[in-house]
């Protein structure tokens, strides 16, 4: 199982983006999911040498994240007390006598099913641009996902306005190829 | 008004960021008519692009990566 080996060097670079995606889902909030991920590299680096290599580095790591997830908001509710569950009739009080079969989801919306997916859609984009070569999937990221200036990132990156749109064009074919399966 | 299919990749890729010209659009929308594959080349960059929208994506700053592993480096 050599493949699976622990590399806590390249943790970073290779699994953050997709942990903080999976992380923000959950949270809502980018700086606790932040601080999740963070603390789940940290966890990972402790416990390293139990890790078996049975599973891939990311499902591993995943799985981490998952138990600080959990704790953040058993943190979050031990904070604001014990849970209370209220049940009222109805939240408007003109609503009074309105039948409650009136109030609840409307069957045939899709609303709910949209985040799941889109969540699912995240983590599928995530995963395909980290089997870009690494130029490529930095320079998509920097345009597609933080919307950075074509100007600035050439600064950045010391790149010419040409050599961009060839490393964009690349990363957009590889992402359609790897999302075609599931997504066009 | 004639352009290669390498050109109509670019502008196609330009118009995904809001960065092609008018001039350019209509130049691509004309290669387009003609062109079976660069018009479903050009369908699925911009389903690309509406995916991407949709999933509201989040990456953390390289300033950030850093300071996260120096905080690794530091908990070793």
């Amino acid at each position: 199982m050599e493949a699976n080996n622990l590399n806590p060097d390249k943790w970073i670079d290779l699994y953050a983006d997709y942990l903080f995606n999976y992380a923000v889902t959950r949270v809502s909030d980018a700086e606790i999911a932040k601080d999740l991920v963070q603390d789940t590299f940290i966890a990972g680096l402790k416990s390293a040498k139990n890790f078996k290599g049975d599973a891939a580095e990311r499902t591993w790591l995943i799985a981490i994240l998952k138990r600080k997830v959990i704790d953040h908001y058993r943190k979050i509710n031990s904070k604001k007390g014990k849970a209370e569950i209220r049940m009222s009739y109805s939240s408007q009080t003109d609503a009074e006598g309105d039948w409650l079969e009136e109030r609840i989801a409307d069957p045939n919306s899709n609303f709910e099913n949209d985040a799941l997916e889109n969540e699912e859609l995240g983590l599928a984009i995530q995963n395909c641009i980290s089997k870009l070569p690494k130029k490529q999937a930095q320079v998509f990221t920097m345009k597609t996902i933080e919307g950075m200036e074509t100007e600035d990132i050439c600064n950045a990156l010391g790149i010419n306005a040409s050599n961009l749109w060839v490393m964009i064009h690349r990363a957009r074919t590889g992402l359609m190829g790897c999302l075609n399966q599931n997504w066009f | 008004m004639m352009i290669s299919c390498e050109k109509a990749a670019n502008i196609c890729d330009k118009a995904q960021y809001e960065e092609a010209s008018s001039w350019e659009k209509i130049k691509l929308k004309f290669h387009l008519l003609m062109c079976k594959a660069c018009a479903k080349h050009s369908k699925d960059n911009t389903k690309l692009t509406s995916l991407c929208n949709q999933a509201r994506l989040a990456v953390l700053s390289e300033e950030e990566k850093k300071k996260m592993k120096e905080t690794c480096s530091k908990a070793k």
